[in-house]
């Protein structure tokens, strides 16, 4: 990086939509954009004629494999009536719409459109389990591939090697997936609605149904330590450890700086943009850290003249507990080695100094790996205009945000830096 | 072997024929296992084969209970789980690899460092043939051979 980057022009987010994710068997992709597309331009304060979209850009990782059917742009644009006008379908497996999302700023910033819409669609829930593992470890390199290695297992050996070198075990992320799935009970979004404990409870209650014997854990921590109710997955990531199959799709509208404010006296100002890129396994030298995010991060926070201690909150990318402790890291708010205990200590809950993943992150608002990009920045747009209901953060004063999205386990990085002004 | 391609296709051959191989760049001398027909630290586009002794040591691993269909179909499931991880072979590289010869029911067990060798696992037979790479504790194979 030679120099620090710049927009051509100011780029605002004007409008943000998403459905509830989940898995669905009455929506296909199709339908789960048009419920984006709707939310993202009722979502514009002064309203906008949808005529006034210049270009489209969709991210969607692998509908190819998951639903046999590829060449998603026009069947997009289809739904959302944006024919004859351009869009172009982004691939960056789980990045895949913050790539979109990315080329709605660029084609902005050149001068060459003043309106664009941005977003992404995955639709995972059709294949079974077995299958869709397969699906999602195509994103990984080839000799990966081969070797047997899936998504859950990719972190695991990351998360072997953290503990190596910081001392961290299993149980100390246990306070994490707590915190994650105590923001998801607020979020009405999200795939799973629930904390520990209501999850616990539905176990208690379905047991004593049934006439099985009560389970009798003491706390949460002792539920996610018993393998009937978290069982292993890929050494040391347990089901809870882990992000779900999911369908869904989320929108984001972005304007030029000179003409947001005919649509909304609130938007987001987009001050950083960050893309990094990463390589294999056996190539990467410290598997504590993800090179890429590390150079996006340097990218983005250069453009903004900002640094970590700046950023009020962020949506940070947690397929797995372990990644969202990486994260922290290599976005630099936490040292090397204590991102685990941050965590631990509350810093990052929602009434910390630092929350992360106020949405319940990848892990419980669920990852149609196409779509978080763009749903990250819906989670964004929420908090800092005060919309975000019960999940709010309760700092008034926030105005600085992130959002940071990896596709692959490290080969396709992004972070973005949004600001209220 | 002096005309094969410096790629996986003949990386994936070699293995089949029970041999490790690499490409060193004939200007730095960088190695790269699996080869590589460019050297991604000095970009010259010189390369050698070399065959590697086949111990190591492991630095990192998993140990998988959900795996593709093509794991569970050699009998692979959450009772029956198996181990990959990544290896640092003697000569400073690394790679990815099956690792055998634990107990895959105790992950906690597996310990990051051990000593391993090579192992080479053959699936299938005629065209379909495909071999993975495997290592093995050097411990047992010492013992056993």
């Amino acid at each position: 990086m030679k120099r620090e980057r710049k927009l051509g022009k100011g780029v605002c987010v004007i409008g943000a939509g998403m459905p509830k994710f989940g898995m669905f068997n009455d929506r296909d992709s199709k339908d789960l954009f048009a419920e984006a597309f709707k939310g993202c331009i009722g979502s514009v304060d002064k309203g906008i004629d949808p005529k006034d979209i210049d270009a489209v850009y969709v991210g969607n990782a692998t509908n190819d494999f998951f639903v046999h059917q590829a060449h998603w742009g026009p069947i997009i644009a289809d739904v959302i009536g944006h024919v004859p006008k351009p869009i172009t379908r982004t691939e960056g497996a789980c990045a895949s719409s913050s790539q979109a999302f990315r080329e709605a700023c660029f084609a902005i910033a050149s001068g060459f459109y003043d309106v664009v819409l941005a977003g992404g669609v995955e639709e995972m829930s059709k294949l079974s389990t077995e299958e869709a593992t397969e699906g999602l470890a195509i994103f990984s390199f080839p000799d990966e591939l081969k070797h047997g290695f899936t998504f859950p297992s990719l972190y695991g050996t990351r998360a072997v090697s953290y503990s190596e070198k910081y001392g961290a075990k299993w149980e100390d992320l246990w306070d994490l997936t707590i915190k994650s799935h105590n923001n998801a009970a607020l979020n009405p979004k999200a795939q799973f609605n629930a904390s520990i404990r209501d999850i616990m409870n539905t176990r208690i209650e379905r047991a004593k149904a049934k006439g099985q014997p009560v389970p009798e854990w003491r706390d949460e921590k002792e539920a996610l330590g018993d393998p009937s109710f978290n069982p292993l997955i890929a050494w040391p990531m347990h089901l809870f450890d882990c992000c779900p199959m999911s369908d869904g799709a989320s929108a984001v509208l972005l304007a030029s700086e000179e003409i947001a404010r005919e649509f909304t006296d609130n938007p987001l100002h987009v001050i950083g943009l960050g893309q990094g890129s990463g390589t294999s396994l056996s190539l990467s030298e410290d598997l504590c850290s993800l090179e890429g995010v590390v150079y996006a991060a340097k990218e983005a926070y250069g453009m903004s003249g900002l640094g970590p201690e700046d950023v009020d909150f962020c949506e940070v990318h947690d397929c797995f507990s372990i990644a969202e402790v990486i994260a922290t890291e290599d976005l630099g708010f936490f040292k090397r080695g204590e991102g685990y205990k941050a965590q631990k200590e509350g810093i990052t809950a929602r009434d910390g100094s630092k929350p992360i993943n106020t949405s319940g992150g990848l892990k419980c608002k669920g990852h149609p790996v196409g779509a978080t990009g763009t749903a990250q920045i819906y989670e964004i747009w929420k908090q800092l205009r005060g919309e975000a209901g019960e999940r709010q953060i309760p700092n008034p004063n926030i105005r600085i945000a992130g959002t940071h999205n990896v596709g692959g386990h490290g080969g396709t990085c992004t972070f973005t830096l949004f600001e209220r002004r | 072997m002096v005309e094969s391609p410096f790629n996986d296709i003949s990386y994936n051959k070699f293995l089949t024929e029970e041999k490790l191989m690499g490409s060193r760049c004939t200007k730095c001398g960088t190695l790269f296992v699996p080869p590589r027909p460019i050297c991604t630290k000095c970009y010259a586009a010189d390369m050698e084969w070399v065959e590697m002794k086949g111990k190591g040591e492991l630095i990192t691993f998993t140990v998988i209970s959900v795996g593709p269909p093509f794991m569970i179909q050699e009998g692979y499931d959450r009772k029956h789980p198996y181990c990959t991880g990544v290896v640092e072979l003697e000569e400073g590289v690394r790679v990815v690899a099956r690792i055998e010869g634990f107990d895959n029911t105790k992950p906690e067990s597996i310990k990051v460092g051990s000593p391993l060798i090579v192992d080479f696992i053959h699936r299938d037979t005629g065209e379909k043939r495909k071999t993975y790479l495997a290592f093995k504790p050097l411990e047992s194979a010492e013992k056993r051979g």
